[in-house]
C-alpha cells in the first residue's frame, strides 16, 4: 500500500499542504473476505451518492473493508480517528501562522470534498456531539460542506463519499447516536465471520497454516462467548490476526495468544487467568 | 493472655457462660475434657467461634463446640486457619440450610481434613477458584452450568460440585490445575452425555454399587477425554499428564473409548466385559469425580421436558404466524407440525428462525438426546399436550411479589467473612404526599432558594476558552500581537498563539440515599425533606444528575428501598410529591442500602460519583445483631466496596454523638454533623457546593 500526497490543493500554500491531509490510494488490492453482499451494496451506494455507516464489534474487519472498496471504485481514501476532543475545526480546517501570514488549512474532511475522495470517520460515536453535526449537510441532498471560517460554500464532486463506522456494543448512554445522524445513512451490519471463513482470512493475513488457524479461530470464539461475563466484547478477527503472525514469526502459540488475545482483552485477575486457561486448552 | 492451657473445668465455665448450658440441661463435661488437650491459642479460636455461632442460636454453639471437641484430636495438628475455614463453613450453612446442614457440613469437613498432613499452605480454596473458573466454564460450549461447593465433585447435569478445597498436589499451582481439570471433566460429563445412556440395567448386576459406579466414572473419563482432545487438545494433554499412563489392562478399553463416535452405552459395554473377568480395584484418577447417574438423569428428564415445552411454544407461535400470512404451502413450519415427518439436518441453520429461548433449549435437547426430538417439533396444540414442566414456571412468576429484588451479602466482622445473600432487599416506588407541602416549603424559603441558584448558577460548567495554547480552533490576537513584537525586538516569540475552546463539564452524578428509620420520625423527617427540597432546586440549577432514594429496614429480610427520585427521572410534581410523602418507617439496616444504591450509582455515566447519606444515627436493626458495632462494621465493608468502585461517600448526619463512628464509616472530613436539625435545610446546599464545586 502506498501513501500519495494530493498534488496543490485550492488556495493552499503547498509548504502547508504538505502537513494537510494524506489521501490513501492502495497500491495492491486489499485483502477482504465478502461474507455477504455488502461489497455490492456498498457499490450502489456509492454510485448513488449515498453515504455509508458500518456497524460491528471491533476487529471485525470494518476499516480494511472501507480500504478495499476504495481500490476496487479507484478513489482516494482519507481515515479520521475520531476521538472525545475532535472539534468541528479538526475536520474542516483551520487557519494557521506562518511566518507573519495566516494560511489557511484544510482539515480532512475538506480535503477530502475536494478531492472527490472517500472520507472515513472511524468511530464517529466517540467524537462529539457537537462535531458530528458538521457532517450532515454533506449527507442529505446538498452535498455541500459550509467553511464558515472562510466564507466558504465546497460542494461535493460525485466521487466524494462518506462512511463512519461504529460499535454499538458500547452500551452506554452517553455513546449513543443521534436519530438525526442515523437516518441520513445507508447501513451495514458487520460481524465475526462463520468459523471456516474466519480461519481462512486468519491463515491468510498471519501467514500461518490452516491448523492453526482454525485453533485460534476456535480460541477467539471461546472468547466471545465472555462478552458481559468478565469481557467488554470478545478477541475480534483483528488480535486473531495478530496472534497468528506472532506465530508465523516463530513464537509458541500459547505465548503469542497470552500476549496478542489474553492481555489486551482483560486486566481482572480471574479473566485473565480463565483466559490463560482457554489458551492452554485449545494449544 | 497466659500462655497456659486452660483446664477441664475453667473450660466448662466458660462454655457454660457462652451457652448457658445449665438452662438447656446438658452438660459441657465432655467437650471441655476433650478440648483440654489443644494448646492454649487454639482453645480460645474454638471459644471465639462457640461465641460467634451462639449469636446465631445456642444450638449452633453447643454443636460446633461438641464437634470441635470430637475432632479436638485432629484439628490440634493443623494450623489456626484451617479451623477457622471449617467453622465459616458451618456458619455458612447455618445460615441457609438450618442447623442439620451445618451439621452435615462440619461433619464433612472435618473428616475430610482430619488425617491431612499440615500442607494446608498450599491448599486451594474453592471461593479462590470459583470466579476463575465460572468465566472458563461459560466460554466452552454446551449449556450454561451453575458451579457449587460440596462434598465432592460430581454433576447433575446442570451444577457442577466441586470440593470446598483441594490440597492434594504438592503447589498451590497443581491445586489450582486439579480444580480446573475437575470442572472441565464435569463440563464433559454434562457437554459430552454421560447420562444420556441409562447405566442401570449395568449397574444392578454388579453386587457393590459405590465400585459399579466408580469403574463407570473411569470409563467415562476415558471415553471424554478423547471427546475433550477434538476440540481443547491442550486441556487433554494437561489431563493425560495428570492422570499418567493408563494400567495395561485398561488400555485396549481406552483405545476403544478414545474412537471419535464413542457414547456412554460403550462404557457400559467395557464394564460389563470387566464384570464378566471380575473387576479389580480402579485406578485412582485425582481429576474425576463421583457419579450419581440417578439424579443427573433426573434432573435430565425435567430439563428435556421444559425444553420440549418452550420449543413446541415457539414452534406454535411460528405456525400461527405462517398461518396468518397465508403462506401455509411455502412454509417450513406448517408441513412438519401436520405430518410430523421432519428431520434437522443442520440445527444451526434451522433453528435460527427461532426466539432465542427456543434455540437454547434446541441446543440443550441435541445435547442430551444427540437430535431435536420429533415430538418436540409438534407445535404445542390446544388441549393435545399440557405443559407440565412449563407450567412449573408459573407459580414462581406469580410468587415473584413477595420475593425479594435484589439479595446482599453482608459483612460479619466476627467471622471476618461475608453472609451470601444475607440481605433481602425490596425497592418500590415512594409514596406520593401533599403537592401542597414542598410548595408551602418552597414559600418559606423562597428568598434562600433565590440565592443558593444565582450561587449555584455561577458554577455551572460551560465553554471556557483556553488562551495562548499551542494549538486551537481560533487564533489568539493577544498573544499574536505580542510574538510579533518580541520578533520585532529580536526575541523569541512564543509558539502558543491559539485559543481552545475546551468544555467544563461537571460530570457528576450524585446519588441521595435518606434515612427513613423510625427514629426520624418528627422534626428530623421535617429537615430531611425540607433540605431535599432546596437541594434539588440547588442541583436544578446546577444541572448535575442526581437521583434521591429512601431506605428503611425491618430485620435482613426486610430491607426496604424506595424510589423517590431517579437518575433518568425529572424534578417535577411527582418528584415533589414523593419527597412530601418521606416518612418515617422502622430501622435503619444500612449495609443493603448502602450496596444497592451504590450498584446503581456505578451504572450511572459520569466520571464523579458520589453518595451521600442523610441520616439521623448510626446503623441499627431490630434485634441486637445489628445494633452496635456489626452493624458500623457492616456499612463500612459497603462503603469501602463503593470506594473500590470509584463511588466517593459523604455523610450528613443529625446525630450529635455522630462524631464517634463516622470518622471510622466515612473517613475524616466525609462528614458534616449538624447540632440542630432545623439548620440542617440552611446547610445543607452550602455543604453540596463545598463538596462538589
Amino acid at each position: 500500500m502506498s501513501v500519495s500526497r494530493s498534488p496543490g490543493q485550492l488556495d493552499v500554500r503547498p509548504d502547508v499542504s504538505t502537513f494537510a491531509t494524506p489521501l490513501v490510494r492502495p497500491a495492491a488490492e486489499p485483502y477482504y473476505h465478502a461474507v455477504g453482499d455488502e461489497c455490492e451494496v456498498f457499490a450502489a451506494a456509492a454510485g448513488s451518492c449515498l453515504p455509508v455507516m458500518l456497524k460491528g464489534p471491533t476487529g471485525c474487519g470494518k476499516t480494511r473493508f472501507v480500504e478495499h472498496m476504495a481500490w476496487r471504485l479507484q478513489r482516494p481514501l482519507v481515515t479520521v480517528a475520531c476521538h472525545d476532543d475532535l472539534t468541528t475545526a479538526d475536520l474542516v480546517g483551520r487557519y494557521l501562522i506562518v511566518g507573519d501570514e495566516t494560511v489557511w488549512m484544510d482539515g480532512p474532511l475538506t480535503a477530502a470534498v475536494r478531492a472527490g475522495a472517500i472520507c472515513y470517520l472511524d468511530e464517529i460515536v466517540e467524537a462529539r456531539k457537537d462535531t458530528t453535526v458538521v457532517i450532515h449537510p454533506l449527507t442529505d441532498s446538498r452535498r455541500a460542506l459550509p467553511v464558515e471560517k472562510r466564507g466558504e460554500y465546497v460542494e461535493a464532486p460525485p466521487d466524494f463519499m462518506l462512511v463512519i463506522s461504529y460499535n454499538p456494543g458500547y452500551q452506554s448512554v452517553l455513546k449513543e447516536m443521534k436519530p438525526s445522524t442515523r437516518q441520513r445513512f445507508v447501513a451495514l451490519d458487520f460481524d465475526y465471520p462463520e468459523a471456516a471463513v474466519e480461519a481462512r482470512i486468519v491463515a491468510h493475513e498471519g501467514g500461518v497454516d490452516e491448523a492453526t488457524a482454525q485453533k485460534l479461530v476456535k480460541l477467539g470464539g471461546l472468547t466471545r462467548k465472555l462478552k458481559g461475563a468478565g469481557l467488554d466484547e470478545g478477541a475480534g478477527t483483528r488480535l486473531l490476526v495478530h496472534a497468528a503472525q506472532l506465530v508465523a514469526r516463530g513464537m509458541a502459540p500459547a505465548t503469542a495468544c497470552t500476549a496478542a488475545i489474553a492481555r489486551p482483552l482483560a486486566d481482572e485477575p480471574d479473566t485473565r487467568n480463565a483466559l490463560d486457561d482457554l489458551i492452554s486448552a485449545v494449544f | 493472655m497466659s500462655g497456659r492451657k486452660l483446664f477441664a473445668h475453667e473450660l466448662e465455665a466458660r462454655l457454660d457462660q457462652l451457652l448457658l448450658l445449665s438452662l438447656r440441661q446438658r452438660s459441657p463435661k465432655e467437650p471441655a475434657a476433650r478440648l483440654e488437650v489443644l494448646p492454649r491459642a487454639m482453645q480460645e479460636r474454638v471459644l471465639h467461634w462457640v461465641a460467634v455461632a451462639a449469636q446465631g442460636s445456642n444450638d449452633l454453639g453447643w454443636l460446633l463446640a461438641s464437634l470441635a471437641a470430637e475432632h479436638a484430636a485432629g484439628l490440634g495438628a493443623q494450623l489456626g486457619a484451617q479451623l477457622d475455614d471449617w467453622a465459616r463453613a458451618g456458619l455458612e450453612a447455618y445460615d441457609h440450610g438450618g442447623l442439620d446442614a451445618a451439621r452435615n457440613v462440619l461433619g464433612e469437613y472435618a473428616a475430610a481434613h482430619e488425617n491431612r498432613s499440615p500442607r494446608s499452605r498450599e491448599a486451594v480454596s474453592f471461593a479462590a477458584m470459583e470466579g476463575r473458573l465460572s468465566c472458563f466454564l461459560q466460554a466452552l460450549d454446551g449449556r450454561p452450568l451453575k458451579l457449587a461447593s460440596g462434598a465432592r465433585a460430581w454433576t447433575d447435569s446442570e451444577t457442577l460440585w466441586l470440593p470446598e478445597r483441594l490440597d492434594v498436589a504438592p503447589d498451590a499451582a497443581g491445586n489450582c490445575r486439579l480444580y480446573k481439570l475437575m470442572a472441565a471433566m464435569l463440563w464433559a460429563q454434562a457437554r459430552f452425555g454421560s447420562f444420556n445412556t441409562d447405566p442401570e440395567p449395568e449397574l444392578e448386576l454388579w453386587p457393590d454399587r459405590e465400585r459399579a459406579l466408580d469403574w463407570f466414572a473411569v470409563f467415562e473419563a476415558m471415553r471424554l477425554e478423547a471427546c475433550i482432545a477434538v476440540d481443547l487438545p491442550g486441556l487433554a494433554r494437561e489431563i493425560a499428564v495428570l492422570r499418567g499412563p493408563w494400567p495395561e489392562a485398561l488400555e485396549a478399553a481406552a483405545a476403544r473409548l478414545g474412537q471419535p463416535g464413542a457414547s456412554a452405552a460403550d462404557s457400559l459395554a467395557c464394564m460389563a466385559e470387566l464384570r464378566k473377568v471380575g473387576a479389580g480395584e480402579t485406578p485412582v484418577l485425582p481429576h474425576v469425580g463421583a457419579m450419581d447417574p440417578l439424579a443427573a438423569r433426573r434432573v435430565r428428564a425435567a430439563r428435556i421436558a421444559r425444553d420440549t415445552a418452550v420449543l413446541r411454544r415457539a414452534l406454535k407461535v411460528l405456525a400461527a404466524l405462517d398461518s396468518k400470512s397465508g403462506a401455509q404451502g411455502d412454509s417450513q413450519y406448517a408441513p412438519l407440525a401436520a405430518e410430523g415427518d421432519f428431520q434437522i439436518g443442520d440445527p444451526q441453520a434451522d433453528l435460527v428462525v427461532l426466539p432465542p429461548d427456543a434455540r437454547e433449549a434446541a441446543k440443550s435437547l441435541q445435547q442430551d438426546l444427540g437430535e431435536v426430538p420429533r415430538a418436540a417439533l409438534h407445535p404445542a396444540g390446544p388441549g393435545t399436550w399440557q405443559p407440565v414442566a412449563g407450567g412449573g414456571e408459573e407459580p414462581v412468576v406469580a410468587d415473584s411479589a413477595a420475593r425479594p429484588d435484589a439479595l446482599y451479602d453482608e459483612w460479619d466482622y466476627r467471622r471476618g467473612a461475608m453472609r451470601r445473600g444475607w440481605c433481602h432487599l425490596y425497592e418500590s416506588e415512594g409514596q406520593a404526599g401533599e403537592q401542597e407541602w414542598v410548595d408551602a416549603v418552597r414559600l418559606r424559603h423562597a428568598h434562600l432558594i433565590r440565592s443558593i441558584r444565582r450561587r449555584f448558577e455561577s458554577l455551572r460548567g460551560e465553554d471556557k476558552p483556553q488562551r495562548r495554547q499551542f494549538d486551537g480552533e481560533e487564533i489568539d490576537l493577544d498573544a499574536q500581537v505580542d510574538a510579533r513584537a518580541d520578533r520585532k525586538s529580536g526575541g523569541e516569540p512564543s509558539p502558543r498563539l491559539f485559543i481552545h475552546r475546551r468544555r467544563i463539564e461537571r460530570s457528576l452524578a450524585v446519588m441521595f440515599m435518606v434515612d427513613m428509620s423510625g427514629s426520624t420520625k418528627g422534626w428530623v423527617n421535617d429537615a430531611e425533606r425540607e433540605s431535599l427540597v432546596l437541594l434539588c432546586e440547588a442541583i436544578e440549577a446546577l444541572g448535575d444528575s442526581y437521583a434521591i432514594y429512601g431506605f428503611s429496614g425491618w430485620t435482613r429480610t426486610r430491607c426496604d428501598i424506595y424510589r423517590i427520585k431517579r437518575f433518568g427521572d425529572r424534578y417535577d410534581a411527582g418528584t415533589r410529591s414523593r419527597i412530601a410523602g418521606i416518612e418515617a418507617r422502622d430501622y435503619t439496616r444500612m449495609g443493603g442500602a448502602v450496596r444497592h444504591l451504590s450498584g446503581l450509582l456505578h451504572k450511572q455515566n459520569a466520571r464523579h460519583k458520589l453518595l451521600v447519606t442523610l441520616s439521623d444515627g448510626r446503623p441499627d436493626d431490630h434485634g441486637d445483631e445489628y445494633r452496635g458495632r456489626y452493624g458500623i462494621e457492616d456499612t463500612r465493608r459497603a462503603l469501602l466496596e463503593a470506594r473500590e468502585k470509584g463511588i466517593r461517600s459523604y455523610c450528613v448526619t443529625i446525630d450529635r454523638h455522630g462524631a464517634d463512628y463516622l470518622p471510622q464509616l466515612y473517613g475524616p472530613a466525609h462528614y458534616s454533623v449538624i447540632d440542630d436539625a432545623k439548620k440542617l435545610p440552611q446547610k445543607i446546599a452550602e455543604i453540596y457546593r463545598k463538596l462538589t464545586g
